[in-house]
């Protein structure tokens, strides 16, 4: 049994929701990948197997519609859109991100298709606000990113330097988590009264409302935060927390020691490593060992623990520098101090903690007669697991298993493959 | 379970040991869909252990425990209520509470809940059902079970701050905690999904949140590149994320406008785009892309990117950079200003029609904006209001009203420090 068994999820294939029929099918609903004739157009995304282009190669494709099923469905045609009616309305939900004025001009907008189907959930996400004042606005990972706030609070201390995208797609993401959380809200409010309703998700605003003091600094006290290098946007600068170690690899140092204990052990650990001798500021530090527990608050008015907090930061950052980043990360984190090695992606599945809890998944690909090793689970439930249950559908794959499965006969589905609809 | 008050979750009740933001965010989220969300602080060191409760920013010259403006940015909508799980009374307290809760939250290291005698198994003896979802650093088993984290240490090790960043440069990282927010989401997500599986199934269940592992979801493409074509993003010259690999658009960056840290975000996705993005820059006069064979192809445009970035930063550097985003759209180019914090929640059009900012009452802030949510719900809309509690300000409510103390009792134990 998975969280989401019986759920049927019929997705009209666009890269701004692919990621959030991915999150639904890696949870056990059956998603049903609706593409145009010739392939969605991400088959063509970058990076490919063997770096050689082809619609079954692409590995964006792969990861972002695994546990899918699919099919090719021609919806500029009449028979087409019957054809998506009919599987509609045997599903629980539809997902879309269509341009704002497609759905409508072909009679298939998702309210309309809630008329006589009002257990129906259907879920557009759009760019911007559909109907709204931006809605005709053209969007893309970047743009989103870009115009909604994080790219502001992301980049480096040099002004000269633009503000940066944070990379992978995360403004999508984003998107897509905000419609997956609300289709969930109107999930468990239809387990109660059986009735659906219609979900629409900007994703411009999503964007807006995932920029932590970004937008509140603003809200609360109309003050601008200004980008940082690798630390929180401020809207003073504050020290910085990347380090780059003895191996040259870089570490995250974290929030300075706030107890007193703390500080003895950044003592002790200076002590051990036979740093104790090279640290001008061991009184400051035997200070903070005095306190019992430092408000980060009293760094702005007083000035003797602004100090005292300087000099943890000093002695974890010569520490650091002192040492490779991977034995800096776990000998800091055994002493209880929040740092963390920064891990490229493709690190972090050969890390034995992600191994040891089975992060790294496996992926078979019959066509291929091989496996591929992909990103796993972002939560572990008890008794319905996260599960990757296939690969990404090839072209076409399960057309006729889906249209079986509502009711059309070989001979119409034979028929409908002839007429090039499916 | 609570009667239905006619919206999406009205009918859910949470025991909520949630704070910061990974944890708080996912409540808040349930209780502006009408969850009744019960917040539980320790009333020895006035729910300290959020440290957002007390801090920035501020709406006025006033500072104190419930005047944190980010702390009310996360927890509107819930009650408050304060209980010291070290004493005896406190403990049945909460065990009354959890018996008549659907889904108990919290983002405490991982151990801390089973100190406190309230490990899964224990809180399904108190009731059987119980939907239980822990949100931690690195999940509760595995070598690094004990590590502590925040949100720019999940960034790191789940290789999130990597891959964001200029070739030659440190990683820039993420200018604010995108996996607390992000952690919070997926919190939400597990609460949600265990409660329609309880509906189902009549059974609960624990969800063990690891943050890193939410946060090395996040990346993919990159993984399988790596995995399948052997290919690392730590290689020389990468990663340069303004760009765009996947798919391939050249130019694809962030470019500076006229004035002082002014910035326009401009993606060319294929032909048409370009030869759009040829003819407005030709109107000012300074180039002509169009006859530079070095740039008539995309996969010249990629060749020669360098050169291009360049040429199109002196372009855009002349312009102010909303009107020049404008006649991009106008073309069809996806373009943006790089909108900064005033700008897009005071003067940006969308947000404004959409309600993005609602405006709470706080007990003792006042008229305070929030954060809103970025999804309409035709029928069971959410709604956010009242501002966050301050500390025990729902001890009434929930001691005397949901589990039956008369007035004098609940003042006893404040005074002995249970409440």
């Amino acid at each position: 049994m998975t969280a989401l068994t019986g759920l049927r999820v019929v997705e009209l294939s666009n890269e701004r929701c692919a990621f959030a029929g991915k999150l639904l099918a890696d949870m056990g609903a059956e998603v049903i990948l609706v593409e145009p004739p010739g392939g969605d157009i991400t088959r063509g995304f970058e990076p490919f197997l063997d770096d050689i282009s082809g619609p079954e190669r692409s590995l964006s494709f792969w990861h972002y519609n695994t546990s899918k099923r699919g099919l090719v469905l021609n919806l500029d045609t009449e028979l087409g859109r019957n054809v998506l009616r009919r599987i509609v309305a045997s599903a629980d939900v539809l997902l879309e991100s269509e341009s704002p004025t497609r759905l409508d001009s072909l009679g298939i907008a998702p309210r309309s298709l809630r008329v006589g189907h009002e257990e129906l959930i259907t879920i557009s996400m759009a760019p911007f606000m559909r109907e709204g004042p931006r809605a005709d606005e053209e969007a893309t990972d970047l743009t989103l990113l870009a115009g909604g706030g994080p790219a502001w609070s992301c980049g480096y201390d040099d002004h000269s330097l633009p503000p940066i995208r944070g990379g992978g797609n995360q403004g999508y993401h984003t998107g897509c988590h905000y419609a997956v959380m609300a289709l969930l809200v109107a999930l468990v409010s239809r387990d109660e009264t059986g009735v659906g309703q219609h979900i629409d998700v900007d994703m411009h605003a999503a964007q807006n409302v995932t920029t932590e003091a970004g937008s509140y600094q603003w809200l609360v006290a109309e003050e601008t935060v200004q980008r940082q290098t690798g630390r929180h946007a401020g809207v003073n600068p504050t020290p910085p927390t990347q380090v780059q170690c003895s191996d040259g690899r870089w570490v995250n140092t974290g929030v300075p020691a706030r107890r007193g204990s703390d500080y003895q052990r950044v003592m002790d650990w200076l002590e051990e490593v036979g740093l104790a001798g090279e640290f001008p500021e061991m009184i400051l530090l035997q200070m903070g060992a005095e306190h019992d527990h430092l408000g980060i608050d009293q760094v702005t008015t007083d000035s003797v623990i602004r100090e005292i907090f300087q000099a943890a930061r000093d002695a974890i950052v010569l520490l650091a520098a002192s040492m490779p980043a991977d034995e800096f990360f776990h000998s800091a984190q055994e002493r209880g101090f929040q740092v963390g090695i920064i891990y490229s992606p493709e690190e972090v599945m050969e890390d034995p903690h992600f191994k040891a809890r089975g992060f790294p998944t496996e992926v078979q690909h019959p066509e291929l007669d091989r496996s591929f090793t992909y990103s796993g689970a972002p939560y572990r439930f008890s008794s319905t697991p996260w599960a990757i249950s296939s690969r990404a559908p090839l072209l076409g794959e399960h057309a006729d298993e889906i249209l079986s499965k509502v009711d059309y006969g070989d001979d119409e589905i034979a028929n409908l493959r002839e007429e090039g609809v499916i | 379970m609570r009667e239905p008050d006619g919206s999406a979750l009205g009918h859910i009740r949470i025991c909520d040991f949630t704070g910061q933001l990974a944890g708080a965010g996912a409540t808040k989220f349930l209780a502006a869909f009408g969850a009744q969300v019960i917040r539980i602080e320790d009333p020895s060191n006035e729910g300290r252990w959020d440290i957002l409760r007390g801090g920035t920013p501020y709406k006025d010259e006033r500072r104190g425990i419930n005047l944190g403006g980010s702390f009310n940015n996360h927890n509107v909508e819930k009650l408050g209520v304060t209980l010291n799980l070290r004493m005896k009374r406190g403990k049945e307290l909460l065990h009354q509470l959890i018996e008549i809760s659907d889904v108990i939250t919290e983002n405490f290291a991982a151990g801390v809940f089973e100190r406190l005698g309230l490990s899964y198994q224990e809180l399904q003896e108190i009731r059987e059902d119980i939907i239980y979802v822990s949100n931690c650093g690195f999940g509760h088993s595995g070598p690094y079970a004990k590590y502590k984290t925040w949100g720019p240490i999940v960034q790191a090790v789940s290789g999130l701050t990597f891959s964001s960043g200029l070739p030659n440069e440190p990683s820039a990282g993420w200018g604010y905690s995108y996996m607390d927010h992000t952690g919070a989401y997926y919190m939400a997500m597990a609460i949600l999904m265990a409660i329609h599986h309880r509906n189902v199934t009549g059974d609960g269940q624990w969800v063990d949140m690891s943050c890193t592992e939410a946060g090395a979801s996040l990346n993919g493409p990159a993984i399988l590149d790596y995995t399948v074509n052997g290919r690392p993003l730590r290689r020389p010259m990468s990663p340069n994320s303004n760009r765009s690999q996947s798919p391939q658009m050249v130019p694809h960056g962030i470019y500076p406008a006229d004035g002082a840290d002014n910035w326009i975000a401009i993606a060319c996705r294929n032909e048409r785009d370009w030869a759009a993005i040829c003819s407005i820059a030709a109107d000012s006069g300074i180039t002509d892309w169009t006859v530079d064979p070095r740039f008539d192809s995309l996969s010249g445009r990629i060749k020669h990117q360098d050169d291009l970035d360049v040429a199109v930063s002196v372009w855009t550097g002349k312009y102010e950079r909303f009107a020049l985003a404008a006649r991009l759209q106008a073309a069809g180019v996806a373009a943006t200003a790089v909108q900064k914090p005033g700008e897009r929640v005071d003067n940006d059009a969308d947000t404004s029609a959409w309600g993005l900012w609602p405006t709470v009452h706080h007990t003792e802030m006042g008229e305070v904006r929030v954060d809103g949510i970025p999804v309409h719900l035709s029928e069971t809309d959410w709604r956010i209001e009242r501002g966050a509690p301050c500390l025990g300000e729902d001890n009434e409510y929930v001691f005397g009203e949901l589990l039956g103390l008369d007035a004098t009792e609940i003042a006893s134990l404040k005074e002995e420090g249970v409440l």
